[in-house]
């Protein structure tokens, strides 16, 4: 590891990194997402033509993985107000965030049937 | 007695003090930090206090909003497997689904906004890098509102 790029380390600092790089991704594909959607004032054509693509395998993964980054941010930024404004927040500052890595956890093992059975039964048959 | 000054008590002037007197007195120079009409009424403003209660409050309603949209598109009846256009038209046409998608939009634009403006600070070092990035930015997020809110409001399901 290069000196400067580390800042304490553990779970602090990695929670922080990963709520920058999951916020940057889903800031960009929101951009898409609205330019998506808007094909819906361009013709229902054009509009499923593009949802289409996203009914694929490789873009169903795609949307796996966004899950993950939504739900990371989401289950770590309520963690951060916790840690603002509950006044033992940054005590079990640790321990929050193994609550949002095991809850993180088992939402993404709950997401796997709905947001990739469909991307499974178009590879192996249903 | 007091009005006795004896040359001893006598302030000698000395540099440019000298030329000075009761009447060609010194320029009377302003504190540093005094306020003149010339001061801006604020000069510190709250916008990062905001910025930062922005993103709490808003983090919390698009957690719920965001989340149940999720669920909607990518989970319930079939997954994404359903999306189509007659499926937005189908949810468009409730107000209540508008008023949701819309303010997920401005919540999650002006968020995410935010959130890019603070990468942004925190990496751009040049003032050139950092004016250019911020324009695009909020050139991105500007458009990006305004689109999707004009075609949340004028959504036409008839429009074939």
């Amino acid at each position: 590891m290069p000196a400067g790029t580390l800042y304490r380390g553990r779970e602090g600092m990695w929670s922080w990194v990963a709520h920058r790089v999951t916020g940057v991704l889903i800031f960009f594909f929101l951009f898409v997402h609205v330019l998506d959607t808007a094909l819906v004032r361009v013709s229902p054509e054009d509009y499923d033509k593009v949802v289409a693509t996203y009914k694929t395998p490789v873009v169903s993964l795609l949307e796996y993985g966004l899950v993950a980054a939504i739900l990371f941010h989401a289950l770590n930024g309520l963690r951060i107000i916790a840690v603002d404004y509950w006044t033992q927040g940054p005590r079990y500052q640790k321990q929050m965030f193994w609550t949002v890595m095991g809850l993180w956890g088992a939402l993404m093992v709950g997401a796997i049937y709905p947001v990739l059975g469909h991307a499974a039964r178009v590879l192996f048959g249903s | 007695m007091a009005t006795d000054v004896t040359p001893a008590d006598e302030v000698e002037l000395t540099g440019s003090s000298i030329t000075y007197s009761p009447d060609n007195p010194a320029p009377v120079i302003e504190p540093p930090r005094a306020r003149t009409t010339r001061t801006p009424r604020a000069t510190r403003g709250n916008f990062e206090l905001w910025g930062w209660l922005f993103m709490r409050l808003s983090g919390v309603v698009l957690v719920v909003l965001v989340i149940g949209h999720l669920l909607i598109q990518l989970v319930l009846d079939g997954g994404v497997t359903k999306v189509g256009f007659a499926f937005v038209a189908g949810r468009w046409a409730s107000p209540f689904w508008q008023g949701w998608d819309l303010v997920m939009l401005w919540l999650a634009m002006l968020h995410g906004g935010n959130g890019l403006r603070t990468v942004i600070n925190d990496y751009a070092e040049q003032p050139n890098t950092r004016f250019w990035l911020k324009t695009l930015l909020v050139t991105a997020v500007a458009f990006t509102i305004v689109l999707g809110s004009l075609v949340i409001f004028t959504f036409d399901p008839n429009i074939r």
